[in-house]
């Protein structure tokens, strides 16, 4: 698995590289870039680290491990892994957040002082795992909604534009995925699919289709009768370059704004299901959810909760922020001043 | 007009009749009965006792065709699995849940009554607060009150629902000691006292969505040119604000609300859950745990057929208002 998580990142880093250079050849998308860069720097720059922490987490390979450490050998190990070594450096349950000594019983830890936000209930530690957790947060908001805004586009663009039977059978399955309330049909596909990292990442992209095939297709419908696609048509345009140079282009800013909105929907709805036992592992839910009852304990025990939480809050907030400006500068007539 | 109706109600048993095939797929074909019964019984059942429980729970017919029968018999194509399926979702007869064998239609009605002593207060609390903050905030738009007011929403959207419930029950529930942290009573006067932690909650977790959306509608409202007419006449401030933009703003606000009627019903998943009331939420998320798939069908058809309805009555109703569809 190692090298095909390393394939993924070279794939994604190089797309969004050529993706990047497409559009600054574009004026209307390098006065937008400028634009949401001088309206939310700082939110910009936490999803940055978010993502280099999780690109961090997800290049891996086999070896280095220190002697006499059987388990790690061969296991492939990330850089976030090689910075923690989470083999060693635990202790062995509970410990306060830089305490020097364990939260039950007061034995002195292996390393007192050094684990920022304590440690769990197995004495892993919390910073460690809390970070273990962006890569999967990104791994379901953002990864599944890029696999299947190709598939929604595809779909969607290709109904809107062409109308008739394409149209009617897309907006049919349209229309029976979204009158499933989204909830209980992510449940009702896990349960169906089973229980796992895939598993419910294809649950949630196929919520997510119907929210990007919808605004394709709505969005497309409008286009299509716009002067400048009637103009092109009229001059003998073939459909492919009327989409990819008119219509595309077009719907790009929509589909982006989505695609933030859906990743915190995403990034939330998985929370749930972590609750319900169908989450994903490792994930900043399956972390508050074990936490839960730790808050009633006589000594309260709040760092578990709080790491995952604060983590997942400053990503969601740093995403909406981003998401509400971008529909702000993709749509004028809600411009506010200042900011 | 006539023929829009039909048009409409046709579509809506369409649509209903595709989440049906959905679920025939992802829990006939997808997982099939074979697995259903295996989670059920153990790896370890012997062979009688797995093929037992099928027969019991109705899941030993083949899927599409029955070869038992013969090629002129209907039975052929009616006692499956995928007839059954429909046969049973569509005349309401849920059968057994898979996990203890209780009849669903049970389950059902005695959930209905506990979903809705909490769904309903959260609903009405929740459009009250939500209409009266947010026409407060319009009001002083684009000033300190308005934009802190987004402020807070951005922050409250951002976070998730199953922090609110936790922080809620910590808070209110363990430190301050104000509420029961879990429970349910069939009597009104005592379960009033379990069900306002739960509604709090609730009320908080939906704040800053319903406010901002609110907000939105009302804004568009005031720039409307009527307001100009009411200001250039000598309305009041508060006048014009209740009279003129709250009454216009409520319709797309209402049309919202209407489409969330329909899942009062099926009550809200983590919130029944965690507070112990035992309702239909409480139903679905035990479902979930034992892997009771009847149960689980069952939930999501119910959730699918309230919202097509109260999609189809809000069309119709729609219908009926505007002059272009009805003189057609």
């Amino acid at each position: 698995m190692a090298w095909f998580s390393n394939m993924v990142v070279l794939l994604l880093v190089a797309g969004t590289i050529w993706l990047a250079r497409a559009a600054s050849r574009s004026r209307y998308w390098r006065e937008s870039a400028r634009e949401l860069w001088r309206r939310r720097r700082l939110a910009l720059i936490v999803i940055g680290v978010f993502v280099v922490i999780a690109l961090l987490d997800s290049i891996s390979w086999v070896g280095g491990a220190r002697d006499g450490d059987n388990l790690a050998a061969f296991q492939a190990r990330s850089i976030i892994d090689r910075i923690f070594q989470p083999e060693t450096f635990k202790e062995a349950s509970y410990s306060a957040p830089l305490a020097k000594v364990a939260f039950y019983g007061g034995k002195p830890l292996t390393y007192p002082g050094a684990h920022l936000l304590g440690t769990d209930i197995l004495g892993r530690d919390v910073v460690y795992r809390a970070l273990k957790g962006v890569r999967v947060a990104l791994l379901i908001g953002a990864f599944t909604s890029l696999v299947v805004i190709p598939i929604a586009l595809l779909f969607g663009v290709s109904a809107g534009y062409f109308g008739r039977r394409i149209d009617d059978g897309v907006f049919f399955a349209m229309t029976v995925l979204a009158s499933v309330p989204s909830l209980l049909l992510l449940i009702a596909l896990i349960m169906a699919l089973g229980k796992g990292t895939v598993q419910v990442c294809i649950a949630l992209g196929v919520t997510g289709w119907v929210h990007f095939c919808r605004i394709a297709r709505g969005e497309t419908l409008k286009l299509r009768e716009a002067d400048f696609v009637q103009a092109s048509r009229a001059l003998g345009v073939s459909d492919a370059k009327i989409i990819f140079r008119h219509i595309l282009p077009n719907i790009a800013h929509l589909i982006i704004i989505t695609f933030a909105l859906t990743f915190t929907g995403l990034v939330l709805s998985e929370t749930i299901l972590s609750y319900l036992g169908i989450g994903v592992e490792g994930s900043w839910g399956q972390m508050i959810d074990q936490a839960r009852n730790e808050l009633s304990r006589a000594p309260i025990i709040w760092w578990n909760l709080a790491g995952a939480s604060i983590l997942l809050f400053v990503l969601v907030l740093a995403v909406n922020t981003v998401a509400d400006a971008m529909r702000d500068i993709a749509d004028p007539r809600t411009r506010r001043e200042g900011q | 007009m006539a023929a829009y109706l039909v048009r409409r109600l046709v579509y809506g048993a369409f649509t209903v009749l595709g989440v049906l095939l959905l679920l025939f797929v992802l829990f006939f074909t997808v997982t099939d009965p074979d697995d259903i019964a295996r989670k059920a019984v153990g790896d370890r059942a012997k062979a009688e006792v797995y093929v037992q429980w099928k027969k019991n729970h109705g899941y030993d017919r083949p899927l599409f065709v029955n070869s038992e029968h013969g090629v002129a018999d209907t039975k052929r194509y009616t006692d499956t699995l995928l007839f059954e399926h429909f046969r049973r979702m569509l005349t309401f007869d849920f059968g057994r849940s898979d996990a203890d064998g209780t009849p669903i239609a049970k389950r059902l009605r005695e959930g209905a009554g506990p979903s809705l002593s909490l769904t309903v207060p959260l609903f009405v609390l929740g459009l009250l607060v939500g209409v009266v903050v947010s026409l407060f905030v319009a009001f002083f738009r684009e000033t300190y009150i308005d934009r802190s007011m987004l402020v807070v929403c951005m922050l409250a959207m951002s976070i998730a629902g199953l922090l609110y419930i936790i922080g809620g029950q910590f808070l209110v529930g363990t430190l301050l000691r104000w509420f029961p942290i879990s429970g349910f009573d069939p009597d009104p006067a005592v379960t009033a006292r379990f069900l306002a932690l739960p509604v709090l909650v609730g009320l908080v977790s939906g704040f800053g969505a319903d406010v901002r959306l609110y907000r939105t509608v009302f804004i568009e409202e005031m720039n409307r040119d009527y307001v100009r007419t009411a200001r250039a006449k000598g309305a009041g401030d508060a006048r014009i604000m209740v009279r003129h933009v709250l009454r216009n703003a409520l319709i797309p606000i209402l049309t919202n609300v209407v489409l969330a009627i329909p899942f009062l019903f099926t009550g809200a998943l983590l919130l029944e859950s965690f507070f112990g009331i035992p309702g239909l939420g409480s139903l679905t998320v035990e479902a979930i745990q034992s892997n009771d798939f009847a149960t689980l069908r069952t939930m999501v058809f119910l959730g699918a057929l309230l919202f097509i309805a109260g999609q189809l009555l809000t069309d119709i109703s729609y219908a009926l208002a505007d002059p272009r569809v009805r003189l057609s």
